[in-house]
């Protein structure tokens, strides 16, 4: 049997959804024996392959970077899975939205009273004006909120979609479960 | 005051022509989804969430400021009123600054329950990001306008039962928010009692007792209904 080909990304988040993923726990177990993990902090893979057939994204859409990856990835992929709050819904990154992205840079970088104050050029990704859910840049096909998703929920949505059946995560989890 | 009989979703129900769909519907265990009604308090209709088709109208009609009358049929359900209702729970979440995950009232939270109850798990409409302010001036509450839905119960809780009329709601459409005397710092007011009655009946973490962290607020509304109808039984 063909192995289904999984991928999960870490966009401007906290890692906090990955690590609810790896709360299933044993159940990861019986996981890796129906997918193939492609691409993922996970895994040591630089690029985003070609024919993903299931991405889990976590994280907002926050930097230039975030927003190349962001479309390559959809353009890579069958089902594209916003993960949690920030990917749903901008989350705590899109905190900065209501003040803007330049005063986030001067108060990291300029107003602490730092031996080299500056804000970076290089190395670090330009930042958007505007932090963005998932769905705002590129079309998503299921919205698992949470913050994070429970590890019960993640499971439910991947065995679900494995069994090649919708899930209902209504009674799962929510916004800022 | 006569008693009429009507129909909600198909089931022959009866009341008093006094009352309202919202109060029959609710007599009779039928669910109709609000956030700015309160039992107890005046009729604001400012949330639109509790809209219902009645047979003969062309427009949807807001349950908790529409009287029965005989004949009636209501509906309480459809495609149509699941759409509206969703659309008016994403405006609310795009119009304001909702951020569940670090909110005083995580878990108790009358628009998040809302959202679930009618499958909104995401914004489809665009997000405005309003830079709006908190006022933490007041020595033991705080009041964060970025979770405000203006639904005004604070406005009316302040006014009809603890008799202060603190709070109001100053500006027009997008600008309006909710005030504390002319617009001054909430501590600095003359006319409140600092009884809380507003926090309580809060349907959001917007009014929120100081000290308390993500989640920690729970609200307890029941006590105006039962004032209401106390005072009402002394009159």
């Amino acid at each position: 049997m063909n192995k289904v080909r999984m991928a999960t990304v870490w966009l401007d988040g906290c890692s906090g959804c990955h690590m609810s993923f790896l709360d299933i726990d044993e159940r990861l177990l019986a996981l890796a024996d129906k997918i193939d993990l492609v691409y993922s902090p996970l895994v040591d893979h630089k690029e985003f392959p070609p024919d993903v057939d299931l991405t889990l994204v976590e994280g907002a859409v926050s930097s230039e970077e975030d927003m190349e990856k962001i479309q390559r990835i959809r353009e890579r992929t069958n089902l594209l899975i916003a993960l949690g709050d920030c990917a749903v819904n901008g989350n705590v990154p899109s905190m900065r939205n209501a003040i803007g992205a330049q005063a986030v840079l001067e108060r990291a970088y300029l107003e602490e009273g730092l031996l080299n104050p500056g804000i970076p050029d290089q190395v670090v990704p330009p930042l958007l004006p505007t932090v963005l859910p998932v769905h705002v840049v590129v079309p998503v096909d299921l919205f698992v909120p949470g913050c994070p998703p429970p590890a019960d929920a993640i499971y439910y949505v991947i065995t679900q979609l494995l069994a090649g059946q919708a899930p209902d995560l209504s009674s799962l989890t929510r916004f800022g479960k | 005051m006569s008693v009429v009989t009507l129909k909600i979703d198909d089931r022959d129900v009866s009341g008093r022509d006094d009352e309202t769909i919202l109060e029959i519907a609710r007599e009779n265990g039928i669910v109709i989804p609000t956030l700015c009604y309160l039992e107890g308090l005046s009729i604001a209709g400012a949330c639109r969430l509790c809209l219902v088709e009645v047979k003969g109208s062309s427009k949807l009609l807001p349950a908790c400021a529409t009287r029965v009358s005989e004949g009636m049929e209501v509906s309480t359900q459809s495609e149509r009123l699941t759409h509206y209702r969703r659309m008016i729970i994403e405006m609310l979440f795009a119009e304001g600054n909702h951020i569940c995950s670090v909110c005083v009232s995580n878990g108790h939270c009358q628009l998040q329950d809302a959202a679930v109850a009618l499958g909104v798990d995401h914004i489809g409409v665009p997000y405005l990001y309003p830079n709006r302010t908190v006022d933490a001036s007041h020595e033991l509450f705080g009041i964060d306008h970025n979770r405000c839905i203006l639904c005004a119960r604070c406005v009316r809780v302040c006014d009809e039962v603890e008799g202060a009329h603190t709070w109001d709601v100053g500006a027009r459409g997008i600008e309006a928010r909710v005030i504390t005397d002319f617009r001054t710092p909430w501590g600095d007011s003359d006319t409140c009692t600092s009884c809380g009655k507003c926090v309580q009946v809060c349907p959001t973490g917007a009014l929120f007792a100081k000290g308390k962290s993500a989640g920690e607020m729970m609200k307890q509304s029941e006590f105006v209904q039962y004032l209401v109808a106390m005072r009402g039984r002394q009159s």
